[in-house]
């Protein structure tokens, strides 16, 4: 998937699945600061429009941990999108746009997240990986080398 | 993040091993014993480091007449490269973590 109207080009991860769920009572699972700690990450997460806000995790080599956020939009019990990464976070700058859409279904509620905003360096490394030996043990030096 | 890349994490973190990744993944299949002779280190702890690299996914051997021939796997680098094959995997364990909240949840 790519995104079309921006300089780069750059992509999506989308996840989809159908949960025996309402909508509404999903929509509390995304929204709710406790219940997100619960499957996403810990938070300070408020449901306003141009929230910011923290996810915060365990620190790893070449990145502290926390994921800057910004809520972008909000519309109970549909669609939210958050800001993921402000490219301050990590070594490698990620800035990405994180998109959840709840749609009914007649055995639930079809949810879908979109992360966009890849660019070509985020998912470099795995394709093409056989002639790019040296660019990927550069990398791993990086990496490897904070432990 | 999560268990696989923790795993490769403290595999790499070791300088000796890193050092038998990177010579593998530089050319062809290697015995132990190649791999011992210009490495400095002794046998036993080359056959030691080349098991906890096997375990990790990163290198695969293939036995070949009495010994074996040991060759890097890239396909064992992959949770760990790239922020996409990183956040799909991410993504994927925090679906099953909402479902399982869900269930826990009143109406």
């Amino acid at each position: 998937m790519t995104d079309a109207g921006t300089h780069q080009a750059t992509k999506s991860i989308v996840v989809e699945r159908e949960m025996p769920h309402s909508p509404e009572k999903i929509w509390r699972a995304l929204t709710t600061s406790a219940l997100i700690a619960d499957w996403l990450m810990e938070n300070d997460f408020e449901a306003e429009p141009g929230r910011k806000f923290q996810f915060r995790a365990k620190p790893m080599p070449g990145w502290k941990g926390i994921t800057n956020c910004e809520v972008t939009e909000l519309d109970p019990p549909n669609r939210l999108a958050y800001r993921w990464g402000d490219g301050t976070e990590s070594d490698s700058g990620l800035r990405t746009l994180v998109t959840w859409t709840l749609t009914p279904t007649p055995g639930g509620t079809l949810v879908r997240m979109e992360q966009s905003g890849f660019r070509p360096e985020d998912e470099a490394g795995y394709q093409g990986m056989s002639g790019g030996w040296p660019h990927i043990l550069a990398g791993l030096e990086r990496v490897a080398g904070g432990l | 993040m999560d268990a696989a890349s923790d795993l490769l994490f403290r595999t790499l973190g070791d300088p000796a091993r890193r050092a038998l990744f990177e010579r593998l993944a530089a050319g062809e299949a290697l015995t132990v014993r190649a791999l011992t002779e210009h490495s400095g280190v002794s046998q036993p702890a080359v056959s030691k480091h080349l098991s906890v690299l096997r375990r990790a996914g990163l290198v695969e051997g293939r036995a070949a007449g009495r010994e074996t021939h040991y060759r890097a796997r890239a396909e064992g680098l992959k949770p760990l490269l790239g922020w996409m094959a990183r956040y799909a995997e991410f993504w994927e364990a925090r679906f099953d973590a909402l479902e399982d909240l869900l269930k826990r949840m009143d109406q």
